[in-house]
């Protein structure tokens, strides 16, 4: 005989779970009294939220599913925000939240919160497991849901009495078999070669860079198809990184907050190639209005004509879809569009100078991205910190994260986390504002306790810098609510947490420091002076 | 213009609830919603009748696709001619002098008398939406005391099926 929480356990060990993250609490105790037994890492986070934030920087470091463990009532509703976050980023995540005992469901007893209906709309899918014997299938389907087609993230609920019935053995099952659910990887033949033709003949063409050719991991598919066909490259914020900013097709970032010539680019195009972008509204404004022809390359058929009509689709895994297309086609004569472009981002100048009484954080960005580590992975946070990192940050061979689609602040210190444990080699910096960084400091303890040595860049500007700056804009400068008053010497909080903080006034200063941030083994936290009226562009 | 979705899923708890979530969070709106057990008893079937147009109709079934307990969705109004049909059940007020002539009426529109009491008459009556309007139409001057209908359920014309 089992009892069912020794069989979660094995289910994990079955699914190479390394490490997980999470928060305990009653009804969640029989698991965690089976997980200590093994060889997997828990990392005890000090909120639930940031244990989803944490597996999600795991996941994306990883390209392994991220495990979040959470209590029933509370603990499991504090996860929500992270689980919609990772949904909106298609980040495979698996949650599992210990839930009341089964036959006391809907009595609204303590800790009870009925988390399967409040996620419905921020899960791929979810369980609520009602008989012990189930634990192995459902964990079995989870792992391949999460992981499999369009990544997301997939909650398991499992009753306290669930977890103490006992099975009678544990057979793990090969495979997944859900009628419902197969995902299509190959992309059609005739619509890659119609596609083709059609960018053969473009005058004009454009590849648009979304995240799903990072989930998709086909970063050097990418490269060599643009290379091949000489197709100027742009990208979405979460297509950052795939192409390095250096990469002479890569043209920039688009979208509201992206550079003004990768848009005009964008508008004067005649045909674009959407690969694993979603047209969000941050990143395509007016989908309606987009004159180009569309080839639309995404592995989930609803992203397919939602926000922008596709001339040709293709449904398919990316890298699979690109592989074949990059076979397929010849050249594509837009050498002058391609020169053109590329003028244009070398002519458009670079915006912020090093100051000498703030630091001016995009100069500051620029300096800290080059002595960082071709294959660093930097996390950045939301907000105006957001912006400068994403607009002045060179991803090279490394990683660029944050939470594009929901804009969760308080992301970049907790992915940071996840993703420096993921790849312990590597460097990883968190940049953050003085608003995220409060809004997941306690996360300072998890790095003190685990060792985990994140760099964190705090841009302390004291306010709510990208908010202000729309007051600014259209509210005739009101700031209602946006300047921060009452703050900690964060310097002082984060060596109370027993770790190393500096303080930078100017862009020298800034710049030495990082050196010497980057240079340490340990977890640093450096805070820099930012003057509040610093545009987010 | 309105849609008929034939909609098979997995019958299991909380897919009614995944699929109408759906709705909700995506607006789209929903006329009318049947659900039921197949043929094969893993199996359920949600007719769903949606008001919307082409655009969204087509979102509608790329979302429900995603759905992992959703195994198939046929767009029947899409796919050519269906069978549709719902159920009424009807409370008529009408007293002695009037039974006669409201029976009459419910044999006409092949709807069946199902409780006869004092002062009103109940009626059962199966057939298209338009079937139904049209019997109500006629039954609200005697006065309709209360009302009932399930939503449409429809099957394709011919020998394919949903799942073929």
């Amino acid at each position: 005989m089992i009892s069912g929480a020794e069989m979660m356990v094995k289910c994990l060990q079955e699914e190479n779970v390394t490490i997980t993250f999470g928060y305990p609490g009653a009804v969640i105790c029989p698991f965690y009294d089976f997980l200590e037994k093994t060889e997997i890492k828990h990392v005890l986070v000090r909120s639930e939220q940031n244990g989803a934030h944490e597996a999600s920087g795991f996941a994306r470091a990883s390209g392994k599913a991220g495990v979040c463990i959470a209590t029933s009532g509370p603990g499991a509703t504090n996860l929500i925000t992270g689980l919609a976050t990772a949904y909106m980023d298609s980040i495979p995540l698996v949650a599992i939240t210990g839930q009341v005992n089964s036959e006391l469901l809907g009595s609204d007893v303590f800790q009870e919160a009925d988390v399967t209906g409040a996620c419905e709309s921020f899960t791929k899918h979810s369980y609520l497991v009602k008989n012990v014997e189930d634990i192995p299938r459902v964990f079995k389907e989870a792992f391949h849901i999460a992981a499999t087609g369009r990544p997301g993230p997939v909650l398991i609920d499992v009753p306290y009495d669930v977890q103490r019935a006992q099975a009678e053995s544990f057979v793990y099952p090969e495979k997944a078999e859900i009628i419902g659910y197969k995902p299509r990887t190959k992309g059609h033949s005739m619509q890659i070669k119609k596609a083709a033709r059609l960018l053969e003949s473009a005058k004009r063409p454009v590849i648009c860079c979304g995240g799903g050719v990072v989930s998709a991991g086909a970063r050097d598919e990418m490269i060599a198809f643009a290379k091949k066909t000489g197709i100027p490259v742009v990208s979405t914020m979460m297509g950052l990184g795939v192409i390095p900013m250096d990469n002479d097709h890569y043209i920039g970032m688009i979208g509201s907050h992206g550079k003004p010539y990768a848009n005009r680019m964008m508008n004067e195009a005649d045909v674009i190639v959407l690969c694993g972008a979603r047209v969000g509204d941050r990143a395509i404004p007016n989908p309606k209005g987009v004159k180009a022809s569309i080839i639309h390359i995404d592995i989930d058929p609803a992203e397919i004509g939602k926000n922008v009509n596709a001339h040709i689709p293709i449904v398919g895994d990316i890298k699979s879809v690109l592989r074949e297309f990059t076979k397929e086609i010849g050249a594509c004569p837009c050498d002058e569009w391609l020169k053109k472009v590329q003028q244009a981002k070398q002519e458009a100048p670079l915006r912020g100078e090093p100051r000498t009484d703030f630091v001016e954080p995009r100069a500051f960005m620029r300096d800290l991205s080059s002595m960082m580590e071709d294959n660093a992975i930097l996390t950045a946070d939301v907000g105006s910190n957001q912006i400068w990192a994403a607009n002045n940050f060179n991803t090279k061979e490394g990683r660029f994260l944050t939470s594009g689609g929901m804009g969760t602040m308080g992301y970049a210190l907790p992915a940071a986390i996840g993703a420096k444990l993921a790849k312990p080699r590597r460097q990883v910096v968190a940049v953050c504002g003085d608003g995220s960084f409060q809004m997941s400091m306690c996360e300072l303890a998890t790095m003190n306790q685990d060792r985990v040595p994140v760099k964190l860049v705090v841009m302390r500007n004291r306010c709510l810098g990208m908010v202000k700056e729309l007051q600014d804009n259209l509210y005739q400068g009101r700031h209602v609510a946006t300047l921060l008053q009452g703050d900690p010497d964060i310097v002082k909080l984060v060596q109370a947490y027993g770790i190393k903080a500096a303080f930078a006034q100017n862009n020298e200063q800034a710049k030495a420091l990082a050196k010497e941030m980057l240079a340490s083994k340990e977890a640093y936290v450096l805070v820099c002076d930012v003057d509040p009226d610093t545009p987010s562009i | 213009m309105k849609y008929t979705l034939s909609v098979l899923v997995e019958n299991q708890p909380g897919v009614l609830s995944k699929v109408s979530a759906l709705f909700s969070r995506r607006g789209f709106n929903i006329d009318s919603l049947a659900v039921g057990v197949t043929e094969d008893p893993a199996i359920s079937r949600i007719t769903i009748v949606v008001d919307g147009d082409e655009h969204i109709v087509e979102q509608v079934e790329k979302q429900l696709n995603k759905l992992i307990a959703v195994i198939k969705v046929k767009n029947l109004t899409a796919a050519g001619s269906y069978v549709s049909c719902l159920l009424m059940l009807v409370k008529v007020t009408c007293n002695t002098k009037q039974r006669l002539e409201v029976m009459k009426i419910a044999e006409q529109m092949h709807a069946e008398v199902v409780d006869v009491a004092a002062n009103s008459l109940t009626l059962q009556c199966a057939g298209t939406l338009e079937n139904i309007e049209n019997l109500t139409g006629l039954l609200r001057p005697y006065g309709i005391k209360e009302l009932v209908r399930t939503g449409t359920v429809a099957l394709e014309r011919g020998s394919s099926t949903a799942h073929k």
